[in-house]
């Protein structure tokens, strides 16, 4: 499975300053899993060390965010997209 | 003094300074590591080219552990996650509170201590860091709790001769000292009081709110420190501590800096209190002892006379290696003073930056 991985500007640098990237995998955990392999900056900028989401890291799989139940285990479908966004959890200047 | 480098950590990057005419004038180099919070830095001078490092807080993308070899024109991130906890232990890294380069005898040695409580090692320079187990599994872990900043462990004092002893400071758990190389670990807190508890425990074994302890390389047996209400001298490494505070307007604080030169100088920035984290008395006064705490002295020529609410942090002070001593403070104000005097005068030499979180200087030959 080969999907589309769209990306906020603030993690562009860590894509060669791409808006999106090729991720390959039949569920996030394993797209992501694949990521680690070819720009692991950028995916430990979206999962901790544990394997988990970092918990102000937003993921949307065609649409529908992952968050609750067991967010890698969503499966990603060929040609999905899959996109990224930081919670908007600030508030603070 | 050749070239000399200030780095400015601070809640919304990174800043460093530089001087060429012996600390007289600083020149300051643009933002890096735009709008994410800079809580460590460190410049590692013991191989050629000197290597800088950063612990950064992406925000949203967690914590960055990174380095530059060209004194901040470039950064590298390596690409092995230089520091996390193992598989399976079901921690992450929230924070850099900590790079602590080891002595010259161990010139690849840096320690790095984090968020949650916990105290790494690198045996490269910093490509990448293992976590110390022996600290990670002490039994007395699971009731340390965390300070007002965080569960952290944010000061590292390795031994300037025996590499084995290293020391450790935590909020809120105090002080802790392996003598094998971090095998095993021992508290160190006898006589440091936790104001925070109820009257019958505030002596307790372990869980004192430490702030900061400092050292002078020729004395490693004499220790200070600024706790959460009480600065405090060890004469024998931790073993034992009692207050040293004639003179200081209050016993709460943060930053605390031994002289480069003279082992019975320190330096100190009180603050009124936990619920009122202000110069006292709204003063913007450094203290200073060249007693070993016996008395404290304030410092304020050239400092601002107008009344000053900024607070100075656990890292936000240094000395540097000249002498006279360089004396660097940051405040959460975004102000920058520098004296090269040993602390007799001072001088505003950056301001309007975002709060200080760190400072760290150098001479580079």
């Amino acid at each position: 499975m080969t999907s589309r991985l769209l990306l906020p500007a603030a993690l562009r640098h860590y894509a060669e300053e791409q808006a999106e990237v090729e991720i390959h995998g039949g569920t996030l955990g394993d797209a992501l899993d694949d990521l680690a392999e070819r720009l692991p900056q950028l995916e430990r900028r979206l999962r901790d060390e544990q394997g988990r989401l970092r918990p102000h890291v937003l993921m949307f799989v065609d649409g529908v965010s992952v968050r609750g139940g067991a967010p890698m285990d969503t499966p990603v479908g060929d040609g999905a997209e899959v996109f990224v966004a930081p919670a908007v959890s600030g508030g603070t200047a | 003094m050749g070239l000399a480098i200030l780095l400015i950590g601070t809640r919304k990057g990174l800043m460093i300074a530089r001087s060429t005419d012996d600390r007289r004038t600083w020149a300051t180099d643009d933002f890096q590591f735009l709008n994410q919070e800079v809580y460590s830095v460190a410049v590692d001078t013991r191989r050629d080219p000197p290597r800088i490092f950063a612990g950064v807080g992406t925000g949203h993308w967690g914590p960055l552990l990174t380095y530059s070899d060209d004194l901040g024109k470039s950064w590298t991130e390596p690409e092995e996650p230089p520091i996390g906890f193992p598989q399976g232990s079901e921690a992450s890294v929230a924070r850099v509170w900590q790079i602590q380069p080891a002595t010259d005898q161990q010139p690849d040695v840096v320690y790095a201590g984090v968020e949650p409580h916990a105290l790494f090692r690198s045996d490269d320079r910093g490509q990448s860091f293992a976590l110390v187990e022996g600290l990670w599994e002490h039994p007395h872990r699971p009731s340390w709790t965390p300070g007002g900043g965080g569960a952290c462990l944010h000061t590292i004092l390795p031994h300037p001769t025996d590499p084995d002893d290293v020391m450790v400071v935590m909020s809120a758990a105090g002080v802790y000292r392996t003598r094998d190389g971090g095998t095993s670990w021992e508290p160190a807190n006898r006589g440091i009081q936790a104001a925070f508890l109820p009257e019958d425990q505030r002596f307790p074994e372990f869980g004192q709110c430490v702030h900061k302890v400092a050292f002078h390389p020729e004395h490693p047996e004499r220790l200070f420190a600024q706790n959460h209400f009480g600065v405090y001298r060890s004469e024998n490494r931790g073993d034992s501590w009692a207050p040293v505070e004639s003179g200081l307007p209050s016993n709460f604080g943060f930053a605390l800096v031994a002289h480069p030169h003279r082992p019975e100088t320190l330096y100190n920035f009180p603050l009124q209190a936990d619920a009122e984290r202000f110069p006292p008395k709204a003063k913007l006064r450094v203290y200073r002892t060249e007693n070993a705490g016996a008395d404290w002295e304030p410092l304020s020529q050239g400092l601002p006379t107008d009344p000053y609410y900024g607070a100075v942090l656990r890292d936000a002070m240094v000395a540097d290696s000249g002498d006279p001593a360089g004396v660097y403070f940051g405040t959460r104000l975004g102000e920058v003073y520098a004296s090269r005097d040993d602390g007799d005068t001072w001088a505003l030499i950056a301001g309007h930056l975002p709060d200080v979180l760190s400072l760290r200087v150098a001479e580079i030959a």
